[in-house]
């Protein structure tokens, strides 16, 4: 099966400090795939690279085809009409009603009449369950509800690569399960590809097809949902059984216990 | 110390330089922006019609005080009845471009400021440029052009209101001839050196104040510390840049 998204080695750094050390991965087309981790391992940085919002410092990246880090505005902004991006809370423009937010990226992008985009934001909003919410500005929404809107208005334009970053976090065990089981059925009933970028590993692994390990800045683990609840490997058990003890250490390097607390002077 | 002295120095360098960068996208993005001219108007209204208020009643405050002391120091010679034209030229060269530019950088500046900021830090403008929606055509060019439209009206009507305190402080409260008052002003102040040089000035004002609130809201970091910096930066800047401005305009339109 075809590769939508394609990453051979790539590697990244913010200035001097390597964030990721030679990444490979692969997207096939209609698949739901997650990339997890703990905080800080190059999750979100890994997503903006293949938004294009950030350059690799080496390796190949190619979305739909293309060579991301080698394309130009024009032609990034071509990309992105083919994908869409949720983010971590939701991003709702502030001035806009529900409805604006989700007709938004149809009134820049098409020349459609209203009376169509009407018609498609009440469907967009339907699927994710808010039609009542149209007139409703983004203050006035629970978070859940937020994350719901800002979904249908990724999904505004049928995009053919999803990607969302930390979509479970902070959200309460219903909307939870509502918001995972949308991004799981909207993959479905697009035909879309789709990238969930999460530490919340039972949630995922209910619904994506094949789940990626970063740590470090590398894919340390991979494999289907039930090869990794099986897995062996003492990293993978550590994160999915969320243990305290393990290869991840707990504390953040210093200086000796003792040491600290007896106030030991170094020369 | 020098070495303090020298990173601030190329700093400030560094940040003009990004400044005149963006000046110049903001500018080639600009055509979007009276191509939909919606989004214009509607920063039109946020930053000229709700700056109304405060403009007009400090028009007409500083118009009053004009007044006041204009007759105070014109009566030792005996010629009050050149009061208007003190009131008018004082505020359509001077006080009008530069009050109302300091105004407007205070009431409509520091919000653009803060708005772009917000948007920045809740990630909204990201979410547009991730939708293939440039955030400098959709969101920063209307309230640049906004701001430079709205700024000479204001002046304008700021120099209005105060002429019209002067007349009510002269002319009905202290009793100055109301037709010498009207025509001495008429006689003196010039259309083309008086009145177009102090439009010029504030168009001038309107581009510096609109252009340092936009660029101090998208170069913040996004977080609440960086856009009350960001917020108090634009303030700050924007008002010296009108006072040094003004300066080197005035020396330049009225040698003598």
């Amino acid at each position: 099966m075809s590769s939508l998204v394609s990453l051979r080695d790539v590697r990244f750094s913010y200035g001097n400090r390597d964030v990721l050390h030679g990444v490979t991965l692969n997207v096939p087309r209609g698949k739901l795939v997650a990339i997890m981790g703990g905080s800080g391992c190059g999750k979100t940085t890994l997503m903006r690279l293949i938004g294009g919002q950030l350059r690799p410092r080496a390796g190949q990246l190619t979305v739909c085809g293309a060579e991301v880090p080698s394309l130009d505005r024009e032609g990034l902004y071509d990309l992105r009409r083919r994908m869409s991006m949720l983010f971590q809370f939701g991003a709702l423009f502030t001035d806009l009603s529900v409805f604006d937010n989700v007709a938004f990226p149809m009134r820049e992008h098409t020349n459609m009449p209203e009376p169509i985009i009407r018609d498609l934001v009440l469907m967009k909003l339907h699927a994710v369950g808010l039609r009542g919410a149209e007139n409703l500005l983004p203050s006035e929404l629970s978070g859940g509800m937020a994350r719901r809107v800002a979904l249908a208005r990724a999904i505004a334009l049928d995009p053919e690569l999803m990607m969302y970053d930390e979509p479970f976090a902070g959200l309460d065990p219903i909307s939870l399960g509502v918001i995972g089981q949308l991004i799981r059925k909207l993959n479905d009933a697009l035909g879309a590809s789709s990238i969930v970028v999460t530490h919340d590993v039972q949630e995922s692994l209910q619904i994506v097809d094949y789940v990626y390990f970063l740590s470090d800045g590398k894919v340390v683990a991979e494999g289907t949902p039930d090869e990794i609840r099986t897995s062996e490997d003492p990293w993978v058990h550590q994160f999915v059984w969320g243990e305290a003890d393990g290869p991840v250490p707990f504390r953040y390097p210093a200086v000796p216990y003792e040491e600290a607390l007896l106030g030991v002077q170094r020369a | 110390m020098f070495r303090l002295v020298g990173a601030r120095t190329i700093n400030t360098q560094w940040r003009l330089g990004v400044m005149a960068r963006f000046f110049g996208l903001l500018l080639w993005h600009s055509g979007s922006s009276f191509r939909r001219l919606r989004l214009t108007l509607r920063e039109i209204y946020f930053s000229g019609v709700l700056s109304l208020t405060i403009i007009l009643i400090s028009g007409l405050f500083v118009g009053m005080v004009l007044g006041l002391q204009g007759y105070e120091t014109l009566q030792r010679y005996g010629s009050e009845e050149v009061l208007g034209t003190l009131v008018a030229l004082s505020l359509v060269r001077e006080l009008g471009p530069v009050l109302a530019g300091l105004l407007f950088a205070s009431r409509a500046g520091s919000a653009v400021t803060a708005e772009i900021g917000l948007m920045k830090a809740t990630e909204q403008l990201a979410a547009m440029d991730m939708m293939a929606v440039d955030p400098v055509a959709r969101v920063v060019a209307p309230r640049f052009w906004g701001g430079v439209i709205s700024m000479p009206i204001l002046a304008l009507l700021f120099s209005a209101m105060g002429v019209f305190g002067g007349y009510l402080v002269g002319v009905v409260m202290i009793g100055i001839d109301s037709g010498s008052f009207w025509s001495q002003m008429q006689a003196s102040v010039d259309f083309r050196n008086d009145i177009v040089n102090g439009v010029i000035k504030s168009v001038v004002f309107g581009v510096a104040v609109s252009l340092v609130a936009v660029f101090e809201g998208f170069d913040t970091d996004g977080t609440a510390e960086g856009v009350s910096r960001a917020t108090t930066r634009t303030v700050v800047t924007s008002s010296l840049a009108i006072l040094g401005l003004d300066f080197i305009l005035t020396s330049f339109m009225f040698r003598g």
